[in-house]
C-alpha cells in the first residue's frame, strides 16, 4: 500500500492521473524561491521558454540574464555572481549544462564552493524524437562524482518544485535533473520533501502475503553495527521480511509503483522507495530496506553505469551485501521516438522491473 | 579616479616590485615547480594594482566596498602571493610554504585556502567569465553609478580557451562598465612564442569586436599602466580590456622572453645561481 505519511496523490495508479512536466514545477519553485530570497537570480543559455525559467523572468526580469547558447558561460558567469553573494540558478538541457560545462562546474563551482544551482532539463530518454544526441543518461555520474555536489532527481512537478525552494535555502552546489516529458504527478503539496532523505513511497502489508520469510516485529532499523558485523544476519536468521526492495529515482518512480502493484497482487512483499537525492546518499534508509529484503533492484532512466544504482552498489556493497538488478540504459546512447517506445527499448519499463525483481529474487 | 602618481610614489612602486619579484624568485627556487615566466613579467602590474588602483584593505579582506581582483591565470599566482604578502594580507615569511603540504598557498589559488582571493583558479579561460558575474552581481546591487571597480588579470595563451571569449561577448553585450581586463601580453605560452602556437593577431581588433574599450600600454611603465588605468575609470559604457606589453621573466635577463620558462622554475645549481644573482642585483639597488 502507499505510505499513508506521504499524502501521495491517490489517484496515481489511475488511467486518467494527471500529467505535469517537472520543468513547470521547477519554473513556480524557482519563482517562489525568488520571492522569498532576493539574493536569488536566474540564468539561461537561450532555453528560457523550454526551460521554463520564463516564468521567474517575467516577474523578475531585472534578476534575470540570458547568456546565449554558452553553457561554458553560463556556469563560470554564475559563478562570479555567487562570489559577490548571489544564489544563481542556472539551466538548459543537461545535454548541455551539467554536460558541456563539466569542468566550470568542477571548478568554478564545487572546487569554489559557490552556492550555484544546476537546472538540467530533457535529461533521460524520454527526450523522444530530438535523438540521442540530445538525450542526457550520464549526468547523474557526472555530477555525483564532484566533491561537494548535491544531486537530486526529482519523481515528478511537485517535488521539483519543492526541491527547487530547498535548494535555494542551501549554500551547497547543486544539481537538479529533470525530465522534458510530462510525468505522472505522485506526490501532493502535502507530501514531505526534504533534500537527502529517501522515502518508502509503497509497503506490502506485512499479513497475508509472505513468500519464504515471515514477519519481524519490534525490530528497530537500521542496525548498522549490526550490518557491519555481519552483512548476511538478516538471511541466515531467514528473518528477512520483505521480498524485494525496489529503488527508483525520477518519474520512472511510476513505472516501479506499478511493478509493486502488480508484485503485490500476486503475493509479493515489496518495498518501494523514492531516492530523490542521489547524493548525499540516504545510506541509513538503504541499508534499512536492503535489511528487510535482502534482494534490490534500482531503476533509473540514466545509464546504468556511475548512475544511482551504482551509489546504492556502492553503499550495500561496503555495509550489506545483497543482490542487486540495475534498471536502466544498458552502455548505449538513445535514439529518435516517442518516450514511452524509448522506456520499452531500453527496457526501463514496468515488465523489465517485473523480469528484473524476478532474477534477483532468485539470486538471494 | 584613482589618486595622482607622482614620481615619489613611483620610486616606492619600483621599489617594492623589485621586492615582489625576488619573493617570486625565493618563493619558486624554495617550491621546486611552479611557474616563472609570467609572475616576473607581471610584478610591475600587480604592485602598481595593490599599492597604488585597488581599494582594499589587508587587515579587513572581506570588506564589502572593497574593489575584486579575479586571476584568471592561476598559474602566476607566485606573484599574486607576493604581493598580497608585502601589502600585509600575511607574513612574507608565508611565502616559503609555497605549493607544499598544508600551505594556504596552493600550487594554483584556492579561495578556501587562501579565504582573502575572489575565486579559485588554475584551469585556464574561466575567469573572465567570473569576473563578469562578478560586474553583473554589482550591478545588480550597485546600479551602473557603482563605486567597485572589477579586475580580472588574463594572460594571453589562456586567450586560446573558447570559454574567454564567450564572458568577452556577454561582458560586451551587458556594457559592463565597471570590468576592467588586463592581459598579460608576454606572447609565451608552454609550447612556444603565442604566435607560433594560436596566433592572436590583430588581438585589439578582436576585442573592439566585441564591443570593449581597448587600451595598450607598457606592462613596465609605472606612468602607462596608471594612464590607461586611469582611462579605463572613465569610460562609461563599455568594459575596457588593458593590453598590457611585458617582458616574461623581467628581472632576470638571462631568462628573459624565452617561453620554456614558462612553467619552472630555477632548478639546477646554475640557474639558482643565475636566479640569486639577480636577486642581489635587485635587492642592492633597492638599499
Amino acid at each position: 500500500m502507499l505510505n499513508p505519511d506521504l499524502k501521495l496523490n491517490s489517484k496515481l495508479f489511475d488511467s486518467n492521473v494527471e500529467l505535469k512536466s517537472m520543468r513547470t514545477g521547477f519554473g513556480e519553485g524557482l519563482l517562489k524561491a525568488a520571492e522569498i530570497d532576493k539574493r536569488v537570480v536566474g540564468l539561461c543559455a537561450d532555453l528560457t521558454e523550454s526551460t521554463q525559467m520564463e516564468i521567474f523572468k517575467k516577474k523578475f526580469p531585472d534578476r534575470f540574464l540570458e547568456v546565449g547558447v554558452a553553457e561554458q558561460n553560463l556556469a563560470t558567469v554564475a559563478s562570479g555572481m555567487a562570489a559577490m553573494g548571489k544564489i544563481p540558478f542556472i539551466s538548459s538541457y543537461a545535454i548541455f549544462s551539467p554536460s558541456r560545462n563539466w569542468e566550470q562546474i568542477r571548478t568554478t563551482i564545487a572546487y569554489n564552493n559557490q552556492p550555484v544551482k544546476i537546472i538540467g532539463t530533457h535529461a533521460g530518454v524520454n527526450v523522444g524524437p530530438d535523438g540521442g544526441s540530445h538525450q542526457a543518461l550520464e549526468d547523474i555520474a557526472l555530477m555525483r562524482v564532484i566533491p561537494r555536489m548535491v544531486v537530486i532527481s526529482p519523481c515528478d512537478s511537485i517535488e521539483a518544485k519543492k526541491a527547487t525552494i530547498a535548494a535555494a535555502q542551501t549554500d551547497s552546489p547543486t544539481y537538479i535533473r529533470l525530465a522534458r516529458e510530462k510525468s505522472v504527478v505522485m506526490t501532493t503539496e502535502e507530501t514531505p520533501f526534504q533534500i537527502g532523505k529517501a522515502q518508502e513511497v509503497f509497503r506490502s502489508k506485512e499479513q497475508g502475503a509472505g513468500s519464504t520469510t515471515s514477519p519481524v516485529r519490534g525490530e528497530t532499523f537500521p542496525d548498522l553495527s549490526a550490518a557491519k558485523r555481519r552483512g548476511n544476519v538478516w538471511s541466515e536468521k531467514g528473518e528477512t521480511i520483505y521480498d524485494v526492495g525496489i529503488i527508483a529515482t525520477g518519474a520512472l518512480l511510476h513505472k516501479a509503483l506499478l511493478a509493486a502493484k502488480k508484485l503485490d497482487s500476486e503475493g509479493k512483499k515489496v518495498v518501494v522507495m523514492n531516492l530523490s537525492t542521489i547524493k548525499p546518499l540516504d545510506e541509513a534508509a538503504i541499508i534499512k530496506l536492503a535489511h528487510e529484503t535482502r534482494a534490490i533492484v534500482t531503476v533509473e532512466e540514466h545509464q546504468i553505469i556511475s548512475g544511482m544504482g551504482s551509489a546504492v552498489a556502492e553503499c550495500l556493497a561496503k555495509h550489506i551485501p545483497t543482490p542487486i538488478e540495475f534498471i536502466g540504459v544498458n552502455d548505449k546512447f538513445g535514439q529518435s521516438g516517442k518516450s514511452e517506445e524509448l522506456i520499452e527499448l531500453y527496457e526501463m519499463g514496468e515488465p523489465h522491473i517485473l523480469q528484473a525483481v524476478k532474477r534477483v529474487m532468485l539470486r538471494k | 579616479m584613482s589618486t595622482p602618481l607622482t614620481e615619489e610614489k613611483i620610486s616606492l612602486l619600483t621599489k617594492k616590485a623589485a621586492e615582489i619579484r625576488c619573493s617570486v624568485i625565493e618563493s619558486l627556487i624554495e617550491a621546486k615547480s611552479g611557474h616563472l615566466a609570467g609572475a616576473l613579467g607581471m610584478a610591475d602590474i600587480f604592485t602598481y594594482l595593490y599599492f597604488h588602483a585597488l581599494k582594499h584593505d589587508p587587515k579587513n579582506p572581506s570588506w564589502e566596498y572593497r574593489d575584486r581582483l579575479v586571476l584568471s591565470n592561476g598559474h602566476i599566482c607566485p606573484v599574486l602571493y607576493a604581493t598580497m604578502a608585502h601589502s600585509g594580507y600575511f607574513p612574507v615569511s608565508e611565502l616559503k610554504t609555497l605549493r607544499k603540504l598544508g600551505s594556504r598557498l596552493q600550487g594554483h589559488p584556492h579561495r578556501e585556502w587562501l579565504p582573502m582571493l575572489e575565486t579559485s583558479s588554475g584551469p585556464l579561460g574561466s575567469g573572465l567569465s567570473q569576473a563578469v558575474g562578478l560586474a553583473l552581481a554589482d550591478r545588480i546591487d550597485n546600479g551602473r553609478t557603482t563605486s567597485k571597480r572589477i579586475y580580472c588579470l588574463m594572460s594571453d595563451g589562456e586567450l586560446n580557451e573558447g570559454n574567454s571569449w564567450e564572458g568577452a561577448m556577454l561582458a560586451g553585450k551587458e556594457k559592463l562598465q565597471n570590468l576592467t581586463v588586463i592581459i598579460d601580453r608576454n606572447n609565451i605560452q608552454i609550447d612556444g612564442f603565442t604566435e607560433d602556437i594560436m596566433p592572436l593577431n590583430p588581438l585589439v581588433d578582436k576585442w573592439k569586436a566585441w564591443n570593449w574599450q581597448v587600451e595598450e600600454c607598457d606592462g613596465h611603465n609605472f606612468h602607462d599602466i596608471d594612464r590607461v588605468i586611469g582611462e579605463a575609470q572613465a569610460v562609461f559604457d563599455k568594459p575596457t580590456v588593458i593590453i598590457a606589453y611585458t617582458i616574461p621573466s623581467k628581472g632576470i635577463p638571462e631568462f628573459e622572453r624565452k617561453f620554456e620558462w614558462h612553467g619552472k622554475p630555477p632548478t639546477t645549481k646554475e640557474e639558482i645561481e643565475v636566479a640569486m644573482k639577480a636577486v642581489g642585483r635587485m635587492r642592492s639597488k633597492n638599499d
